[in-house]
This record gives structure tokens, C-alpha cells and sequence, in this order.
């Protein structure tokens, strides 16, 4: 699977919804992605990547677009 | 009259995220206008969030003895379609956004209107009642739990005390004011001429810790659920000058949790109080000072200042030794006046009579510190919200009759058991939607049958074994 490939993965299971779906995808904006389904795609990333992410980074993940921002800090192009 | 805003006047009673501020001589006057279109005492549908509009609107009724329900601003229009009709409402204070048929608008203030409805003053009120609140964020039967005035006035007074509030706090929303907890820190900061930092973003969001910040937060009030969050979060290595005190309540916090924010409270000057409680009793039954927070790790505590506890046995006697399992009964003239489950019954008085059956079951330590061991109810926190398992079955079995289903599970993972594999996707999905609680919550079994005794009542400890 490429990078591209396991970040779509990571919103498609975490947030249950359509690989179509996610690119769109903003925090608070859809029932999916709400405090609950943030934690849960967090740690989906977190898996994905076999990163650890930092408080500032977790809080700032507010997008679809901004996560491959955030990741690209972690040595993770997507 | 609720709160006496003209003691504070020069104070800042809420600040909101984008800037906006009222002093209590604002608030109070607010109240004033917003009450005068209203018209007299009559049942408001308050449709919340926490922004400035929401926050008015509830100041201003409860103390212009207007009714106010507090529903969420994003609850599943079938339900607010089914509490509408079931109540008659005079009016809605609702976003502006917010669309109603046959209604019009008296009055526009901070993005929210006050839409009159048809029904006009159809529906007649207690003199004692003051405030209705839904038990939980969910489903099914359009019941409410009525409190009066003296209700929240005795649970507000209790919890300044125990508290030891005063008007240099400042604590931040982190849960909705039309949950009880919110809304209790609400009212008892209001009673002391303290600041609300009001928000409608969330722990996980950058946006809440900014304005955190900015604004110098002093305290602020989570579920178990928001701990856990905190906690992935990596929330203690956070800097945070203005912080002093944490609140929790809303279900039992995992003990280990529990150690280790109490360790990180008294390594850092903060406290941590535990606290327990129910929409039943206005909101606050019970807290664990928080001298005692790592001393009795997993106790909700002492009740509070005006309350007391008893534990019953299965004969219904008292227990009067440490250390027994028994149900938690609460007496306090927080108690609230009981139900209501259509407009008829908001002109019914007292019901409870101070005596509350919490239907949780407890133990008593030699200390008299109580512990939640379990409960005699069927149901669940979901992440906060309490969540009726015999009201989800229900639900399923009225939208999915063909198929053959039970719910089980513990607090933050309700598990539905169905013996019709190919339909437990969608029943998943169905109860995420109708209780507006995160899908993630959710987990479905298949079984090759429901097991039930002879009289065909499920058996859901048998159920149970099929859950991991």
C-alpha cells in the first residue's frame, strides 16, 4: 500500500466513510468526525505511520489536507 | 428570581470564543428584553450550544421564570418533531438558521430567534417548575425531568459551598448546556460573580486550547471519556499556568486515571475532584474532596453539603456496616419534582419528595467514603450520556422487525447481539444516528440465537459471554 493509499485507509476506518469522501473531510463538520471519531483517527494515523504524535500536532489535525501537513513533520510524505 | 446578577454588576459574567463579553449588568439587562417578548411565564424549547445566543436565552428565562427545555441544537429532527408535538411549546429559541413551519419571529439577539409557534399557551405550567432536561443525549420516549426553582437553587448552593467558588474563577465549557453537569457549572458560577469562558470547540481542538489560554482558564469539568482523551493526548505535559482545579463526573473514571491525574494534581498545586451525580438530582449528589483524591482512589465520595446517603439491601432494610453491596438512595432538596412524559404532567408537583432511589449500586467504606460497584438499571454511559438499553432495543425492533436483537455492553461500548448477520451494519449505523453518539461506540455480535429463559426474557448475562 502507498502512503496516499494508508492515509485514505486511516479516515475510511476510523470515521467509516467512503475513500470519495474523505479528501473533503473537516473536524466538526460531519457527525463521523467528532471528539470521539478525532481520538480514534489519531491512533489510526498513529498505526498507519508508526508515529507518535504530539499534543500540538493531535489538536491541530483539524483536516483532511492539514493531517498530510502535520505527518510530513514526522518523516511522512503522502 | 434565580441568581441576583445586580450583586455583581462590573463583573464580566461570559466571555465567548470570538471576543464578544457581557458584565452581569449586561446579562441582566438582556434578560430583561429577552423576557419581555416572551410574555409572561410559558415553556420555551431552548435549542443549545454553547455560544452567546444559548447562554442568554437559558440565563434569562430561568430568571424570568419563563420554562426553558434544553435540547441540543443538533438533535435528530424526528425527536425534536416528536417532543414539539408531545409539550406545545409557545416559542423556540433556537439558531437562526433553525427553521419551523408556521411560526413567526418576535425577537432576533446574538444569532438566535425566538420563534413563536402556533400552539400559544396550550400547554400549562407548575407554579414550582422551573427547568426541564432530558436524561441523557438520546432516544426514543420524549421524556423530560422537571426541577424547580428550589431544586436548582438548594444543588446550586451545595456546590459553591463544597467547591469553595468565588468570583476570580473562571472555568471554560468543555460539555453542552443541555447536559446537567454543564449546566450545573454554569449555575453555580453565575451564583458568585464568576467569568464563563464559553466555547463550542472541544478538548481536542487547537481553537479551545487557544482561547484556554488567552482568556487564563481556572477550571474545567470532564466526563470519563474526556480524561481518556486528555490522557491519549498526553494532556499533562501540557502548559498550563491558570489552571487549578479538574472536575469530573458523568461515570466512573478508570481507577488507574483516577492516580494518575490525583498524582499529577498534587505534584503540580492543582486539585482533582471526583464528583457523582444525576439529572434525577438536579445534577450533584455526591464529590471527593480533593485532599482525599489519592487516598481513596475509585470513591465518588461524601455526599454533599445538605445531602445524605443510604444503602438498601435486597430486603429493603438498611445496611448499616461498611463494605456491603447495596442500592444508593439519596435524600436532598435537590431532588427534583420527577418525570414528565407529556405536557399534561408539567402540572404535576412533587413526586419525589426529597428521596431520590439512584438505581446504582454502592458500597460504604469504614471511612463512610461511597463506591459505585455496579447498577440495578439496564443501561450505559456513552461517553457521558446515559444510554437505556431496553429503549435501544426497542428502537431496533421497531425499525428492524424482522430481525432478532439485544443490547449489552459496558460504558463507552454498547454491543448489539443479532442472530440476522446481514442486518447488524445497518442497525449500528441506525443507533449511531438516532443518539447522535460517535459510531465508534458501537459494536455489533452475530449470535445463532438470543438466549432467553422460559418466559422468554432475554438472558443477558448468558449474552454477555458472546461480547469480548
Amino acid at each position: 500500500m502507498t502512503n496516499q493509499e494508508k492515509y485514505v485507509n486511516a479516515f475510511v476506518q476510523a470515521l467509516e466513510v467512503s475513500a470519495e469522501e474523505a479528501p473533503a473531510l473537516v473536524y466538526g463538520e460531519s457527525r463521523a468526525w467528532d471528539s470521539v471519531g478525532h481520538m480514534t483517527l489519531i491512533a489510526a494515523l498513529e498505526d498507519a505511520f508508526d508515529v507518535m504524535m504530539e499534543m500540538d500536532d493531535i489538536i491541530d489535525l483539524s483536516s483532511f489536507e492539514k493531517g498530510k501537513e502535520i505527518l510530513r513533520k514526522y518523516d511522512v510524505e503522502i | 428570581m434565580m441568581w441576583r446578577f445586580e450583586r455583581y454588576q462590573a463583573n464580566t459574567a461570559v466571555v465567548d470564543e470570538y471576543g464578544a463579553s457581557l458584565s452581569y449588568a449586561e446579562l441582566r439587562h438582556e434578560g430583561r428584553m429577552l423576557c419581555q417578548q416572551a410574555d409572561g411565564r410559558c415553556l420555551v424549547f431552548c435549542l443549545c450550544k454553547n455560544v452567546m445566543g444559548s447562554f442568554v436565552g437559558y440565563t434569562s428565562f430561568v430568571n424570568g421564570g419563563v420554562v426553558p427545555a434544553m435540547l441540543s441544537a443538533d438533535m435528530d429532527p424526528a425527536q425534536f418533531a416528536a417532543l414539539y408535538e408531545a409539550y406545545k411549546p409557545k416559542y423556540i429559541w433556537a439558531p437562526a438558521e433553525f427553521e419551523l413551519e408556521d411560526s413567526c419571529c418576535r425577537y432576533e439577539r446574538f444569532g438566535y430567534r425566538l420563534l413563536q409557534t402556533p400552539f400559544g399557551d396550550a400547554t400549562r405550567l407548575s407554579p414550582e417548575l422551573a427547568l426541564l432536561l432530558t436524561t441523557s443525549g438520546s432516544t426514543g420516549s420524549p421524556k423530560f425531568v422537571r426541577q424547580s426553582h428550589n431544586n436548582i437553587r438548594a444543588n446550586t448552593d451545595s456546590i459553591v459551598a463544597y467547591l469553595a467558588l468565588t468570583e476570580r474563577e473562571r472555568p471554560i465549557t468543555t460539555l453542552p448546556m443541555n447536559y446537567t453537569y454543564g449546566l450545573s457549572i454554569l449555575n453555580s458560577h453565575l451564583d458568585v460573580g464568576a467569568t464563563i469562558l464559553l466555547t463550542d470547540k472541544g478538548v481536542a481542538q487547537k481553537e479551545f486550547w487557544n482561547f484556554f489560554r488567552e482568556q487564563g482558564a481556572t477550571s474545567f469539568g470532564g466526563v470519563p471519556y474526556t480524561y481518556e482523551m486528555l490522557d491519549r493526548m498526553r494532556f499533562t505535559r501540557m502548559d498550563l499556568p491558570s489552571l487549578t482545579t479538574l472536575t469530573q463526573a458523568g461515570g466512573k473514571l478508570l481507577p488507574q486515571l483516577h492516580q494518575k491525574y490525583a498524582e499529577w494534581c498534587r505534584d503540580t498545586g492543582r486539585k482533582l475532584i471526583v464528583m457523582y451525580g444525576q439529572c434525577e438530582a438536579t445534577a450533584r449528589m455526591a464529590y471527593l474532596p480533593w485532599e482525599k483524591s489519592l487516598e481513596k482512589i475509585g470513591s465518588m465520595g461524601i455526599a454533599i453539603p445538605g445531602g445524605s446517603f443510604e444503602l438498601i439491601d435486597a430486603e429493603g432494610g438498611l445496611i448499616n456496616e461498611p463494605n456491603v453491596t447495596g442500592e444508593l438512595r439519596y435524600r436532598g432538596d435537590n431532588v427534583t419534582l420527577g418525570y414528565a412524559t407529556g405536557a399534561v404532567d408539567l402540572m404535576k408537583g412533587d413526586e419525589r419528595h426529597g428521596v431520590l432511589e439512584t438505581g446504582d449500586m454502592a458500597q460504604r467504606d469504614a471511612d463512610g467514603y461511597y463506591t459505585i460497584v455496579g447498577r440495578k438499571k439496564r443501561f450505559l454511559k456513552m461517553f457521558g450520556n446515559r444510554v437505556n438499553l431496553d429503549e435501544t432495543e426497542r428502537m431496533l425492533k421497531a425499525q428492524f422487525p424482522a430481525s432478532e436483537v439485544a443490547c449489552g455492553g459496558h460504558d463507552d461500548h454498547l454491543t448489539l447481539f443479532s442472530t440476522d448477520e446481514g442486518a447488524l451494519p445497518a442497525m449500528r449505523a441506525y443507533l449511531a444516528e438516532k443518539t447522535g453518539l460517535n459510531q465508534s461506540g458501537f459494536f455489533t455480535r452475530a449470535v445463532t440465537e438470543i438466549p432467553k429463559n422460559d418466559a422468554g426474557k432475554t438472558l443477558y448475562v448468558e449474552l454477555e459471554k458472546y461480547d469480548d
